[in-house]
């Protein structure tokens, strides 16, 4: 394993090195005092293994594609924004914004998470140790979020595609979210989630989430929900 | 018969057709009211106190450089006028085709648009902008990568803290699949970043992105013009190489019309605000460019915006009509629509009959790419013939060494908004107390 000191090489010598690695690399790389500096570990794009060793800034492992990165410590807003594919991991907990827009790969929050976790998702899954802030799967196109402890107001307002488990309490409900029907198909989705980032909790407590669907044409008639 | 100036026709027209269908009309295009404009400067040419460069001898440089700030890789544009965001979605796949094919004949960018890059449009674009908008729709790493400068919207002209949507009858299957979107819904792009709020997390995001394409590329941002001496402030703070100002007629694939109408200022006065907070920071002409949009029509309206602090114009809507957008043949399409040629609006209804706005494949058949990229070729070379020549007449060697003591205005609300004198006057309304 290769360690990097951020208390001597700068973030763009990190990036570099990390995003230097080929499409076959399998490399592990271990980065220590990253003090919470912005913008680590992003861009990387061959499937390495990073361990931050610390609390981290705005937007680390943005936009990943294939790593895996573990953030031993809490992420500032923004954590794996944008992520393509791949698996990033917060020890600690996570900032607003986690998973913003991530098109796919797999987001896994150890702690809690602020608000707007996985705000107009694309494909990405979350899942979540403890709860979301307001606001969370704003918009949200596809993917999953799970949430194995509560969600604050607006879970999932002019959420799309995208379906969310809550294991605990959910606030007033988003526009045009609802509860649906726990499926067994959902169950299984879920079990397999949960399996996937390690987390232990029973799938049959949760509940699930997603659109209504009343809001995806613009009409007067809905011009309350506006 | 008296015709009221309050409720005129198109007022009664309006108040009918809000009450039939109970819903605000949404259209694109951009303003239509009269506001002050480039029209209403001159420039004072030379004579006995200037010195003027002989036309077709003497050379008058053009080009422009945008983002020689921090990136490594800034572009260099043969030409300071450039084609504004216009996603494919909003427009057919032929007609970005064509807009790239135009803008590389004359040696300038094009720039993508809220809906991702598709593969022929990099294909047919030299020099591609991406932009970063708030509902990220076809964001990806690898065209970030592929991309020679990224623009980070904030807002533009056409609706200043507004969103936009995209109507069903626009989203086809390809659209829909881009945007990670089902078929046949009205797409909602979001006003607000997901992922940043303020200046100050701008900053962090405009890191982000350096970080992501190893400080390469040029980053740009874009706002619609408001506050622009301040929002122009603090994008410089924010770390944009470039700024891009998008006045109040700005056009737009489909927004409200209250909206359009009754959001923003105007860019003649946006661009003098714009460069006067980069001289104040230092930075005009030294490090951070500036390109003003919203209305540019003519070569008149690239110099005058030039001379008041740009470095390089964009245009949409200019560059639409030259695809073949309104034009008379189609006069019987039109008709059927309702409307005419020169007042086809309805670019949010995906019906154009010239192939442009639509994503009906029949009707993108119309757009032959490769003639329509000609025309808009021809038509960036008038453009760029007509600066030049007011430049030479101003006795400039570079459109850059235009200047606002090289204007006048016509109006008192120009020489106001602009800063220049009423001609034939030394008042600048607003100073010269």
């Amino acid at each position: 394993m290769e360690t990097i000191d951020l208390k001597t090489a700068s973030t763009r010598e990190l990036n570099a090195r990390l995003q230097g690695e080929g499409a076959g690399s399998n490399a592990a790389f271990e980065v220590l005092h990253p003090d919470g500096r912005h913008a680590l570990a992003c861009g990387l794009t061959a499937p390495i293994a990073v361990s931050i060793k610390g609390h981290v800034g705005y937007y680390c492992a943005g936009m990943n594609e294939n790593a895996t990165v573990t953030v031993h410590g809490n992420a500032g807003v923004g954590v794996a924004e944008n992520m393509m594919s791949g698996l990033v991991r917060v020890k600690g907990d996570a900032s607003q914004s986690a998973g913003a827009t991530g098109h796919g790969g797999l987001l896994v929050v150890e702690g809690s998470a602020s608000a707007r976790c996985g705000i107009s998702m694309k494909g990405i899954d979350i899942v979540v140790k403890g709860s979301v802030g307001h606001n969370s799967a704003f918009m949200a196109q596809s993917g999953h979020l799970v949430v194995c402890g509560d969600a604050e107001d607006g879970l999932g307002d002019s959420i799309y595609e995208a379906v969310i488990y809550v294991a605990g309490k959910t606030g007033k409900l988003g526009a045009d979210c609802v509860e649906q029907e726990m499926t067994s198909q959902d169950r299984a989705t879920l079990t397999e989630l949960l399996a996937r980032a390690g987390i232990e909790a029973d799938p049959a407590s949760f509940r699930r989430y997603g659109s209504a669907r009343t809001l995806y044409n613009f009409t007067i008639d809905n011009v309350g929900a506006y | 018969m008296r015709e009221s100036q309050i409720f005129d026709r198109a007022s009664i027209h309006e108040i009918q057709r809000a009450a039939n269908e109970g819903i605000y009309r949404i259209r694109g295009f951009g303003a239509k009211r009269a506001v002050p404009h480039f029209d209403d400067l001159v420039f004072l040419g030379a004579s006995m106190s200037r010195y003027p460069l002989e036309g077709y001898r003497e050379r008058c440089d053009t080009d422009v450089v945008l983002g020689s700030r921090f990136a490594k890789k800034p572009l260099h544009l043969k030409i300071p006028i450039t084609i504004a965001g216009m996603s494919f979605g909003s427009l057919s796949a032929n007609a970005k085709e064509a807009l790239g094919r135009g803008a590389n004949e004359v040696g300038t960018s094009t720039t993508t648009g809220d809906g991702g890059m598709t593969d022929e449009e990099r294909e047919h674009s030299n020099q591609l902008v991406y932009q970063l908008l708030p509902s990220r729709y076809g964001m990806n790493p690898v065209h970030l990568r592929k991309a020679d400068a990224i623009e980070v919207v904030v807002g533009q002209g056409a609706k200043p803290g507004g969103g936009g949507m995209l109507l069903g009858q626009k989203i086809s299957k390809r659209v829909a699949a881009m945007r990670d979107l089902p078929e046949d819904i009205d797409q909602r792009s979001a006003c607000r970043h997901p992922d940043w709020t303020g200046p100050d997390d701008l900053e962090i995001k405009i890191e982000e992105l350096r970080e992501l394409t190893g400080w390469e590329k040029p980053i740009y941002v874009k706002v619609g013009a408001s506050r622009t001496y301040y929002d122009t402030l603090l994008a410089v703070k924010s770390g944009a190489d470039v700024i891009v100002v998008d006045g109040m007629q700005g056009g737009t694939g489909a927004t409200q019309e209250c909206f359009i109408e009754n959001v923003g200022i105007p860019t003649l006065p946006a661009v003098r605000l714009a460069s006067d907070a980069l001289k104040e920071l230092g930075v005009h002409r030294r490090g951070v460019q500036l390109i003003v949009s919203g209305g540019i029509r003519t070569g008149a309206d690239v110099a005058k915006a030039i001379a008041l602090g740009a470095d390089a114009v964009s245009i949409g809507t200019a560059a639409l009509i030259a695809l073949g957008d309104n034009r008379p043949d189609l006069a019987e399409e039109y008709e059927k629509l309702g409307t005419a040629p020169g007042f086809y609006e309805d670019w949010q209804a995906g019906n154009d009959p010239a192939g442009i706005t639509t994503q009906d494949p029949e009707l993108e058949k119309r757009l032959d790419p490769v003639k329509a990229g000609r025309r808009l070729a021809n038509y960036l070379r008038v453009l760029t013939l007509e600066a030049q020549t007011l430049a030479r007449a101003c006795g400039k060697s570079h459109v850059h060494h235009l200047e606002p003591e090289d204007l006048q205005a016509l109006t008192i609300e120009a020489a106001a908004m602009a800063r220049v004198p009423l001609a034939g006057t030394g008042w600048i309304p607003g100073q010269n107390f």
